[in-house]
C-alpha cells in the first residue's frame, strides 16, 4: 500500500516543487493567484499530484477522494471589472447571438463562465508555459505571449476599448450598432486591427471565441450552457453514460433526455 | 544531495503502456524491478468514474490529465534556419503523464502494421526502384524486424487487451468481413468487432459498392465483456462517446489499469514511485554500461537508483531526451548526415472529409474511440504507387469517436466561425453530419530530427527536446491522393454536401492532429544507421533498453500502440530467456 518514500523523510506538504515554481513563475495577477495550483483542503485533486509516494503489494485505494471537477459558484463577478464586463457581454453577444433556433452565449451563461476560467487556474495559465526569453515565432509555433490568459484577457479588452474610442468617436465596444461590433470582431480575427499594449489581435481573438465556445457547450457546473439549452439547440444529450440499446437502431431520434453532471431539471424528490 | 537507494535489478523509467508490459514480464521472470513515474498516481475508481468522466472541458480543454507544460514542455521549429520556440501549450499532440499515461487517455484503436511497413526502404526501392526512398532527402529505412518475427507479440497485446475485431488473415487465408490487406495472424481477435452506428454502417456501403474492402476498426473498446490472462476483467463498452483525452470509468477500455495493474501491482518484487522524475541515466567511466539513473521527486529531493538494467519506458520525447541528456549514442547533424539519435523523427499525417446529411439522423454523441468501419485499400504498399510520386499511404475511416460538441461540430464549406450563421449551422448539422479521417503515413526526412534546445531549459535546469519538423513533400502528396480517395467515398454515400480538410501548408503546433510522434531512437539492424537494435537495446549502452514509438525509423498508415506493445513484448521475450543468462549486446554489431 502507500507508503512514504524510502528516505523516511517527514511528510512533504502538499506543494511541490513544480507548484512553487509555478506559483513564482506567474505570480502578481492579484487575488485570484493565491496558493496557485492548491485543491482545498482535504480534497483529492488528481492533476496536481503530491508528494512523491511508493506503492507496493497492492492497488491502493483511499475513501473520500474522488477526482471531482471544481464547478463554478457564487454569482456576479469576480475577475471582471465592470467596464470589461460590458465588453464581453457584447462580444460574446455577437460571437453567438441569440435568437428562436437557440441561446445565445450571454443567455447561456457564458460571460460568468469566462469570468470564473479567468479568476481561477486557467486564467493564471496553470497550462502555459510562459517562460521567457520571447519572440513573436510563425503562426506555426503557436501562442507565444507572456501573457496567462487572465492577463490577456485584461490587457486585450483595454487595447480594442482603445481602438474603438480612437476610430469611433470615444465610444466604447459595448455602444456600437451591432454592424460594427462585428467589423471590430473580424478585424480582432484576421489581424487587421493592430492592438497597442502588447497584445496580438488574432491570438486574443482565438482565445476568446474557443473559450465562448467552451462556456456555451462545457456542462452547467462550470456556469455557461444555463439549462443546458445549447446542448438541446443541437441535439447532445449530455452526459449518458449508457447508449447501447441505440447502437444498431440507425437513423432514430434517440428521445433520452438532456443530463448534465447534477442530473436535470425534471428530477424530483420522490415523497414518502 | 543525493541519497543512494538500495540496488535493483532493473529501473523503468515512465510507467504508461511499455513500463507496465516490460514490468510484468520482468517481474515474472524473478527481477527486483522498481518503475519510476514522473506524474501522480491514478486508477479508474478515483479518477474517471462514471459520474465525472464525461466531461469535455476539463479533460480535453483544460487537459486534466495531460502533461502540464507549464513546467516542462519541448520548443519546435519547422526547419533548422528557424528558431525554435517553446510549446507553450498543448495543441497538435496531447502528451500523457501519471501512472498509465496516455495509455490513459487514448482512443484504444489497436492495429498491426503491414509486412512492408517493416521494410520501408528495401521493398520500395525494388518495387519502385531507387528515387522512390531517397525522393525529398526522405531517410526511410527498414527496421530490422520482420512482421512474422512480431506476429506473436502482437497476438499477446490482443490477448492482454482483449481486442474486439474480424480477423482479414488467419494463417494466409483470407477471411470474409476482415481486412484482406494485414499480415497472416495466427488467432483470430478475442472478442468479435463493435456493432456499427448508423455512419460507419453507410461508410461501409459507400465504400463496398465502389469495390474498397471495408471492415470494422479493430478496438480496445470491448464489445463484450473479457477476462484476460491475467484476471483482470474488462466490461463491454456502452458508447458513451468520451474515450480519447478521457480516462474510461467504465473498465471498457484497455489500459494498464485495467489490463495489467492489478496483477503487477500484488506482486512482491515490483515497487512503482510517483512524483519521481528521472533527470539523467548514469553511465561507468568507460561509458559502456549504465549504472542506474538519478531522479528527483515533487519536493525536490535527488536520489541515485542503482540497477542492473535501464528501461526507457517514458514517451517517446522524454526516451529521446534522456539519451541525448545523458549522452548515450551519438546526436544527429542533419547537416551532415552523421549521427543517430534525434535522427527521423517523423509524425502521422492526417486529413478529414466531413460528410452532411439532409435526411438522416447519424446521433454522433453514441461513438467509441475506434467505432469505425475501415478501408485499407490505400495503405501502405497495398495499392500500385507508380507515378504517383509518393509513397506510403492512409488508412480511411468513417469513424464516431464521440459528439463532443465543443470539439465536434462540423459547418459546411464557407460557414464563418462565429455569428449566427454559424450557430445556425451548428443546430442544423449537428446530429446529421460526421467525419471521414484519413490517417496517414510520414516517411522521415533528413531535416527532420530531434535534439537538444540550446535556449530553453526546464524547472530542473536541463534542456528541453527541440523538434525540427515539418511535412515532406512525399507525405503531401500522398495525404492529397488519399484525401480524393476518401472524397470519392463520402460522395458515394449520397450526402447534401461535403467538406474536404486537406493536410495544407506547414506542421502547425496548435490544432489537434494526433499524439503519435515517432523516431529519434530508431531501430535497426546496424549502429551505423541507428540507436538500437531489434531488441530495442541500446548499440552503446548494452543495459539500457529504449522503448516506444521512438524505435520507429519512420511511421506508417496506422496507430502506434499496437506496434510499440509488440516491439515491448519482443524485446522482454529476448531479455528474459536471453539476456539475463548472458548480459551483453543480443546482437553483434
Amino acid at each position: 500500500m502507500s507508503q512514504p518514500d524510502e528516505s523516511d523523510r517527514p511528510p512533504q506538504p502538499n506543494l511541490g516543487r513544480r507548484q512553487l515554481l509555478l506559483a513564482g513563475a506567474v505570480a502578481g495577477l492579484g487575488g485570484a493567484a493565491t496558493a496557485a495550483g492548491l485543491a482545498p483542503s482535504g480534497l483529492h485533486d488528481g492533476e496536481l499530484g503530491g508528494p512523491a509516494q511508493t506503492f507496493r503489494g497492492a492497488v491502493p485505494w483511499t475513501p473520500g477522494t474522488a477526482d471531482v471537477p471544481p464547478g463554478a459558484s457564487g454569482a456576479g463577478y469576480v475577475y471582471f471589472t465592470p467596464a470589461e464586463a460590458a465588453f464581453i457581454v457584447a462580444a460574446v453577444g455577437r460571437l453567438i447571438p441569440h435568437d428562436e433556433v437557440g441561446p445565445g452565449a450571454v443567455e447561456a451563461g457564458v460571460p460568468f463562465f469566462l469570468d470564473r476560467q479567468l479568476a481561477g487556474r486557467f486564467g493564471r495559465g496553470d497550462h502555459y508555459y510562459l517562460v521567457g526569453p520571447w519572440a513573436k515565432g510563425t503562426p506555426e509555433q503557436g501562442y507565444q505571449s507572456r501573457f496567462s490568459p487572465a492577463q490577456l484577457y485584461r490587457a486585450a479588452i483595454a487595447a480594442v476599448e482603445s481602438y474603438v474610442g480612437t476610430n469611433y468617436e470615444g465610444a466604447s465596444f459595448g455602444a456600437l450598432t451591432a454592424a460594427n461590433q462585428d467589423g471590430v470582431l473580424k478585424g480582432l480575427e484576421s489581424g487587421a486591427i493592430k492592438l497597442d499594449g502588447g497584445v496580438d489581435s488574432k491570438t486574443f481573438f482565438a482565445m476568446l471565441l474557443q473559450n465562448t465556445k467552451e462556456g456555451y457547450f462545457s456542462d452547467p457546473i462550470y456556469g455557461g450552457n444555463k439549462d443546458m439549452a445549447a446542448w438541446k439547440m443541437i441535439g447532445f444529450p449530455g452526459a449518458h453514460y449508457n447508449y447501447k440499446s441505440w447502437v444498431t437502431r440507425h437513423g432514430e431520434r434517440v428521445p433520452l433526455p438532456t443530463v448534465g453532471f447534477k442530473g436535470r431539471p425534471g428530477w424530483q424528490e420522490t415523497s414518502a | 544531495m543525493t541519497t543512494t537507494l538500495k540496488p535493483v535489478d532493473a529501473v523503468l523509467v515512465g510507467f504508461g503502456w511499455t513500463g507496465a508490459i516490460m514490468g510484468q514480464q520482468l517481474c515474472d521472470a524473478g527481477l527486483e524491478v522498481v518503475a519510476l513515474e514522473r506524474g501522480p498516481w491514478r486508477d479508474t475508481s478515483t479518477d474517471f468514474a462514471t459520474g465525472f468522466a464525461q466531461d469535455e472541458l476539463r479533460y480535453m480543454w483544460r487537459h486534466h490529465l495531460f502533461q502540464n507544460v507549464s513546467y516542462d514542455t519541448l520548443t519546435m521549429r519547422n526547419n533548422i534556419n528557424q528558431e525554435a520556440l517553446p510549446m507553450r501549450h498543448l495543441g497538435a499532440f496531447l502528451l500523457g503523464t501519471g501512472v498509465g499515461s496516455g495509455g490513459v487517455h487514448w482512443n484504444g484503436q489497436i492495429w498491426r502494421f503491414l509486412p512492408s511497413d517493416f521494410l520501408t526502404k528495401s521493398h520500395n526501392e525494388q518495387r519502385y526502384g531507387k528515387k522512390a526512398v531517397s525522393d525529398y532527402d526522405l531517410t526511410v529505412q527498414d527496421w530490422g524486424v520482420t512482421y512474422e518475427e512480431l506476429e506473436a507479440d502482437y497476438d499477446q497485446f490482443d490477448k492482454l487487451c482483449g481486442t474486439s475485431g474480424k480477423a482479414g488473415n488467419l494463417n494466409g487465408k483470407i477471411q470474409p468481413g476482415g481486412n484482406p490487406f494485414e499480415g497472416p495472424r495466427s488467432n483470430e481477435y478475442p472478442t468479435p468487432p463493435m456493432p456499427q452506428t448508423y455512419a460507419p454502417t453507410l461508410f461501409g456501403k459507400a465504400a463496398a459498392e465502389l469495390g474498397r474492402h471495408p471492415f470494422p476498426h479493430p478496438t480496445g473498446n470491448l464489445s463484450q465483456p473479457y477476462i484476460n490472462p491475467f484476471g483482470a476483467q474488462l466490461g463491454e463498452c456502452t458508447y458513451c462517446g468520451f474515450c480519447e483525452k478521457f480516462g474510461c470509468g467504465n473498465y471498457s477500455k484497455a489500459s494498464p489499469q485495467t489490463t495489467l495493474l492489478p496483477y503487477l501491482m500484488a506482486k512482491s518484487n515490483f515497487m512503482l514511485k510517483t512524483e519521481c522524475e528521472v533527470l539523467r541515466v548514469e553511465l561507468s567511466p568507460d561509458r559502456k554500461r549504465a549504472t542506474g539513473v538519478t531522479y528527483v521527486n515533487s519536493a525536490g529531493e535527488e536520489f541515485f537508483q542503482p540497477a542492473e538494467m535501464v528501461i526507457l519506458s517514458a514517451y517517446v520525447l522524454q526516451n529521446v531526451r534522456l539519451l541525448l541528456l545523458s549522452g548515450i549514442g551519438k546526436p544527429y547533424d542533419p547537416r551532415t548526415g552523421e549521427g543517430v539519435v534525434g535522427k527521423n523523427y517523423a509524425y502521422q499525417t492526417m486529413s478529414s472529409v466531413n460528410v452532411f446529411f439532409d435526411d438522416k439522423i447519424l446521433n454522433p454523441f453514441i461513438g467509441a474511440g475506434a467505432l469505425a468501419t475501415v478501408i485499407d485499400d490505400f495503405n501502405g504498399d497495398n495499392f500500385d504507387h507508380a507515378g504517383l510520386g509518393f509513397i506510403g499511404g492512409a488508412y480511411v475511416a468513417g469513424m464516431v469517436t464521440g459528439g463532443r460538441p465543443i470539439e465536434m461540430i462540423y459547418t459546411p464549406q464557407g460557414t464563418p466561425a462565429w455569428g449566427m450563421e454559424w450557430k445556425h449551422a451548428a443546430a442544423k448539422n449537428y446530429l446529421k453530419s460526421f467525419s471521414i479521417s484519413v490517417h496517414g503515413s510520414c516517411m522521415s526526412h533528413r531535416g527532420n530530427y530531434l535534439d537538444l534546445d540550446p535556449t530553453y531549459r526546464d524547472v530542473h535546469g536541463r534542456p528541453m527536446l527541440r523538434m525540427t519538423f515539418d511535412f515532406s513533400e512525399n507525405e503531401h502528396k500522398m495525404s492529397d491522393y488519399i484525401t480524393d480517395s476518401a472524397a470519392e467515398v463520402a460522395r458515394a454515400m449520397n450526402p447534401r454536401e461535403i467538406k474536404l480538410n486537406r493536410r495544407v501548408g506547414s506542421f502547425n503546433i496548435v490544432p489537434y492532429q494526433t499524439t503519435h510522434n515517432t523516431g529519434g531512437a530508431i531501430m535497426g539492424a546496424s549502429p551505423r544507421d541507428s540507436v538500437v537494435n531489434k531488441f530495442l537495446q541500446s548499440w552503446d549502452v548494452p543495459n539500457v533498453f529504449s522503448m516506444g514509438s521512438g524505435a520507429f525509423p519512420q511511421n506508417a498508415g496506422y496507430n502506434p500502440t499496437g506496434t510499440v506493445a509488440a516491439l515491448t513484448y519482443h524485446a522482454a521475450r529476448e531479455i528474459t530467456t536471453r539476456y539475463l543468462k548472458n548480459p551483453g549486446p543480443l546482437v553483434q554489431s
